[in-house]
């Protein structure tokens, strides 16, 4: 019982020890609001969550599901991109050693960068968000399937030999299942990186979300929102992480 | 002309530190509804030959050819077991053996492909673990879903590389008796090579008896040119087993016939070894019949 009291209790001594230190902060900084400050003016955005009062003056459950929506389809892009090539470069050698130099370059490239390009690309910001988060969030995934296809035991190999499996069997009955834990340890990666773009693209292109709303309330003064909007992207980065993590754990059981 | 056919074949393996030769012509020919066990110790180089005959690998010369044919690849005629079951663990039990099923026999219906598949569980009393997962299983019972995918695709040769290797003494044994029952009642009397380091189970299941005779070692200076600690293993004379069967180990032991041709293959194997036994403390005791590793088994 006191273990339990412990184990809900000290997380919950933590992050009154962060709110302490925000207001500490805050007393010492004169633009930076206050905990109770942040509350009083974010309150409307948080207890009336689904309202829609203009353009980027929603709910912030609203912002954070335009947000999500462009994150998801984004994330199913990249993935949809990423996992046939992970497992090409898997399964040839020939094709990792032409492709990897070309990977090792473009993985480091920042979001902020490629989004540019990709307005030159597409000529709208939407198609120009996706593009950048598919691009930045690809490639743990590719990196993961590669090494997942490349981590099967031989004695798997050695069953689609002596089964004599067709080239497509064995990649649905041995490569895919084989490799599925690496693949969503890969996806779980990806989408935490979708994640974190999501924010920048949504301030450069202005469209609506968490990270636009955060970017609009940074030009129009109201400090509070940005903290606001902090706060939601962590907790809702933490939850998506959370429910990968929960996918994740229940296919390595297979 | 013998249904299967081994001609001179060699296998060596590249290393970081050179070359090593396993075989070196090796030639055995085995009659058709034959069971022949080769016996030898570990690293003598059995599962790098099982491979070889099976068509796992290809040998560096020499050919491997059953009814007539050579082989190049595995063949669709053949089944394999292998020591560590190498059962796919997402599948269940009967999923497993229908996979070999489905490949091995596209022109039957998924009914009947069902059916084969829950027939040869049945056969090997696995009834009741249909639907459980490899992982589910106990060792035993693994290497019997094995043993159900290997004859559900009706093989005319079977490849066994130290099936019960893995397992304990007694389930070793009801294993052995069962393997036994099986290529017996096959009405297509498949033909059987198995691999095994232990002369009991080879007397106990075998038409016939080789023993595998690792090379002596190698002095140092021929040693400097590659990564040959021992000069690569041949095969013995084949020694015959003319036992009546169902034979059980009980019996065995104290079978006359059976001591001389145990003693016949412990003193083919030792023969080789004798040079290093006087030296070497650590030899394995011959009078155990199962021998103990002489180097490492190249993967």
């Amino acid at each position: 019982m006191t273990k339990r009291l412990v184990h809900f209790a000290l997380p919950l001594f933590g992050i009154a020890l962060a709110v302490v230190a925000w207001w500490a902060a805050s007393r010492a900084v004169s633009d930076l609001p206050s905990p109770a400050r942040t509350w009083e003016e974010s309150k409307l955005y948080i207890l009336e969550p689904l309202s829609k009062r203009g353009e980027t003056d929603q709910g912030i459950l609203l912002l954070a599901y335009y947000s999500l929506m462009r994150v998801a389809r984004g994330f199913l892009l990249g993935i949809l991109m990423a996992t046939p090539i992970g497992f090409l470069l898997g399964v040839s050698p020939t094709l990792t050693r032409m492709f990897d130099p070309i990977m090792q370059v473009l993985r480091p490239i920042s979001p902020l960068a490629w989004l540019p390009l990709g307005l030159v690309l597409f000529q709208k910001s939407e198609p120009a968000a996706l593009f950048a988060i598919a691009v930045c969030s690809m490639w743990p995934t590719v990196i993961n399937t590669m090494m997942g296809v490349r981590a099967i035991p031989q004695d798997y190999w050695n069953v689609a030999k002596v089964l004599r499996l067709s080239r497509f069997t064995t990649f649905t009955k041995i490569i895919v299942p084989a490799t599925l834990p690496y693949m969503f340890t890969g996806y779980r990666l990806s989408l935490g990186i979708a994640w974190l773009v999501i924010v920048a693209s949504e301030m450069l292109t202005g469209t609506p979300g968490v990270g636009g709303f955060l970017w609009q309330e940074y030009n129009s003064l109201v400090y509070a929102h940005i903290l606001l909007a902090i706060i939601t992207i962590g907790v809702v980065g933490f939850m998506l992480d959370r429910l990968m993590g929960m996918a994740e754990t229940k296919l390595r059981t297979i | 002309m013998s249904f299967i056919e081994v001609e001179g074949i060699s296998k060596s393996f590249q290393t970081s530190t050179g070359t090593r030769d396993v075989l070196r012509q090796v030639s055995l020919t085995i009659d058709r509804g034959e069971f022949v066990s080769i016996v030898g110790a570990m690293g003598s180089g059995k599962s790098t030959l099982l491979s070889l005959l099976s068509g796992l690998t290809q040998p560096d010369t020499g050919t491997v050819s059953v009814g007539g044919t050579v082989t190049r690849g595995v063949r669709n005629d053949s089944a394999v077991v292998f020591q560590n079951y190498s059962l796919l663990p997402w599948f269940t039990a009967l999923e497993n053996v229908r996979l070999a099923v489905e490949a091995a026999c596209p022109e039957l219906s998924k009914q009947e492909q069902r059916a084969r598949a829950t027939q040869t569980l049945e056969r090997v009393g696995l009834s009741n673990a249909f639907d459980k997962r490899p992982r589910q299983l106990s060792g035993g019972m693994r290497q019997r879903v094995a043993i159900a995918r290997a004859f559900a695709t009706k093989p005319d040769v079977l490849f066994l590389d130290e099936p019960f290797g893995a397992l304990d003494a007694l389930t070793r044994d009801t294993l052995q008796q069962e393997l036994a029952r099986l290529c017996r009642d096959d009405d297509r009397q498949v033909t059987t090579v198995m691999i095994t380091n232990s002369v009991e189970e080879a007397i106990l299941l075998s038409d016939r008896i080789v023993p595998m005779i690792p090379g002596p070692p190698l002095d140092c200076a021929r040693r400097t040119r590659g990564v040959n600690e021992r000069a690569p293993t041949t095969l013995g004379t084949p020694i015959p087993v003319d036992l009546p069967r169902p034979r059980t180990l009980a019996q065995l032991a104290h079978d006359e016939q059976a001591t001389h041709a145990r003693a016949h293959v412990i003193a083919a194997l030792t023969a080789a070894l004798g040079r290093k036994r006087a030296t070497s403390p650590l030899q394995p005791d011959a009078a155990s019949a199962v021998l103990r590793p002489v180097a490492e088994e190249p993967r």
